[in-house]
């Protein structure tokens, strides 16, 4: 199998100060990559990179055996990778359909006017959601109504409905109380039965060890570490973020 | 037990929601009771008063359809009140001077000036506001006072009369028996709806009163929205001040600075908010109907005309704390 994500020899310097430097990794299709670190470690720079908000300061990125490395950010979303932010990028007064279709929503003729075919949406959005396991009791209520993890739920469908390959989620628990972390983390494991890649971006060792099928450790810009769960242990990734340097 | 709870919830929703329609009728109740005792005649049943109160109420409309959609996205325009006087002078000065004797080419030509002058107050608004990252208040702000002089200077600071059959007829005219301000109010107001309810341009307009990274995600060009919804406000308060130089066959610079407060009313009456996401344009047509059926209500039952900035003052008050209570009590929802 190929991977659908090869990133190498990523850099960012934002004038004199490095964020990053010399970051490599891939993502397999259906697998889940941890980026660990700490605040400021360089994750989020990362991710931007990829998902084409910042332009890299050296490197490439390769998606699905083509170079996207210097596309904006619409590009990037048209070739199949979603970028899920903490803020969900949610519109809260509407309803579940309308932000599936955020962008390209469905439209129906009345009277040979063109209208928003708002049924429709939501009709679809009550059949993604439900594959995702998740039910909505009423799909005319606004997003805000919702609790955090049917938000984050929505999110998440809005990758799988417009099919994307590779998915990226910026600490997707961060703000949300235990039963709907596990929620998200059973999201994750469908989104992967799929055979959808996703870069988890977290700090959270029981998030990474739930969910990771290979971590990346980064600490002050550089990848300190690619570990497997099975091969190591709550402490090493704590020492990893710290800024330890061991060899992989 | 959740159920009886539920049920109360949605039931102080729908009280909520439709607190502008109850208003409505109470204060249609207070002057028509006020009418029998005091004259024995209806207030409400007479065709004089309903067609006083609509051409009231369409003017406040020309000035606040616009601006509803920009209060939906999250911004205000405070500008209309001179948008209004500005297109006002920009016609009756386009017809003063090209005469008037081929009347429908003239009108057709004063018309277009008067909205031209109207679109670029609102490419200027659009422009601080998205490009220069202006806050709207401030932006309006000053192309308000920008817009007032320019006409003030225009005008020669004088009222513009004209003599035009054609203009007293757009402005004093019927068609099929309603009021022409009246169908140009309610042909915008149609327009206006459709917009904002039933496309993408209404759906990027609610999204970015939420969320403006929500419409960004979805690759709509935010800066340029901006632009349309600030020149459609423009668009909207202009042919209000065509109205008003059709109506009183003269254009004044400040044609719409005494409707200003009245057209931030009805829309905060209608159910906006000023951090945005919400508002409808049913919504500011009750508003502004509210308003006018105070103004002329007031008028009708003699009491002193200055009441009627006491009583709209208040509506805009309660208007506020309903919104204030739903985002309390229910989560913000509509």
């Amino acid at each position: 199998m190929k991977p659908i994500l090869q990133v190498q020899g990523l850099a960012k310097r934002f004038g004199a100060i490095t964020a990053v430097k010399d970051v490599n990794f891939d993502v397999y299709p259906g697998e889940c990559v941890v980026l660990a670190g700490d605040n400021g470690a360089g994750k989020s720079t990362v991710i931007k990179m990829i998902s084409g908000v910042h332009l890299p300061s050296e490197g490439k990125i390769i998606f699905d055996g083509q170079d996207i490395t210097n596309s904006p950010p619409e590009t990037v979303r048209n070739v199949g990778i979603e970028t899920i932010y903490q803020d969900l990028s949610l519109a809260d007064n509407l309803d579940p359909g309308l932000n599936l279709y955020l962008g390209r929503e469905k439209m129906k003729r009345v009277f040979g006017l063109p209208v928003l075919d708002r049924k429709a949406m939501q009709a679809d959005a009550v059949e993604v959601l439900k594959g995702l396991g998740i039910k909505v009791p009423d799909p005319g209520a606004r997003v805000r109504e919702m609790s955090g993890g049917q938000r984050q739920s929505i999110a998440i469908a809005r990758a799988i409905h417009w099919e994307a390959k590779l998915v990226i989620m910026d600490e997707p628990t961060a703000a949300l109380g235990v039963p709907e972390q596990r929620e998200v983390m059973a999201l994750i494991d469908r989104l992967k039965q799929r055979g959808v890649g996703i870069i988890l971006i977290s700090h959270n060792l029981p998030d990474i060890f739930a969910a990771a099928d290979r971590i990346f450790v980064l600490a002050r810009g550089v990848i300190g570490g690619e570990r497997r769960p099975s091969e190591t242990t709550d402490e090493e990734i704590v020492r990893l973020m710290m800024g330890a340097t061991i060899d992989t | 037990m959740s159920d009886i709870n539920n049920n109360g919830f949605s039931f102080v929703k729908t009280l909520l929601n439709a607190w502008s329609w109850l208003f409505l009728a109470l204060i249609l109740a207070f002057f028509e009771i006020y009418a029998q005792v005091e004259t024995g005649s209806t207030f409400i049943f007479r065709a004089y008063n309903i067609q006083s109160v609509a051409v009231a109420a369409s003017q406040i409309l020309l000035l606040s359809l616009g601006l509803t959609l920009v209060v939906v996205a999250g911004h205000i325009d405070l500008s209309i009140a001179f948008t209004t006087g500005l297109a006002a002078v920009a016609m009756a000065l386009t017809v003063r001077l090209l005469g008037d004797a081929n009347g429908w080419v003239v009108f057709a030509v004063a018309i277009s000036v008067g909205m031209l002058a109207a679109v670029v107050v609102g490419l200027v608004n659009g422009w601080l506001v998205a490009y220069l990252d202006v806050p709207s208040f401030i932006g309006t702000l000053g192309t308000y006072g920008i817009a007032r002089g320019v006409a003030l200077i225009v005008a020669g600071g004088a009222t513009v009369s004209i003599r035009s059959e054609e203009v007293r007829a757009f402005g004093n005219g019927d068609i099929l028996g309603i009021p022409v301000p009246v169908v140009m109010a309610l042909v915008l107001a149609g327009a206006c709806h459709y917009l904002l309810t039933y496309t993408k341009f209404g759906i990027y307009t609610y999204a970015l009163g939420a969320n403006r990274a929500s419409v960004e995600r979805a690759g709509v060009d935010v800066k340029r929205h901006l632009i349309k919804l600030f020149v459609l406000s423009a668009l909207t308060a202009g042919i209000g001040g065509l109205v008003y130089t059709g109506r009183f066959s003269a254009g004044a610079a400040n044609a719409g600075e005494p409707i200003l407060l009245y057209a931030v009313a009805a829309v905060f009456i209608g159910g906006a908010s000023l951090t945005g996401g919400q508002g409808t344009i049913i919504g500011t047509v009750i508003g502004a109907i509210i308003i006018a059926v105070i103004q002329f209500g007031l008028v009708f039952s003699g009491l002193p005309p200055y009441w009627q900035f006491v009583a709209v003052g208040l509506v805009i008050v309660v208007a506020v704390l309903v919104d204030q209570s739903r985002d309390k009590f229910l989560g913000g929802a509509k």
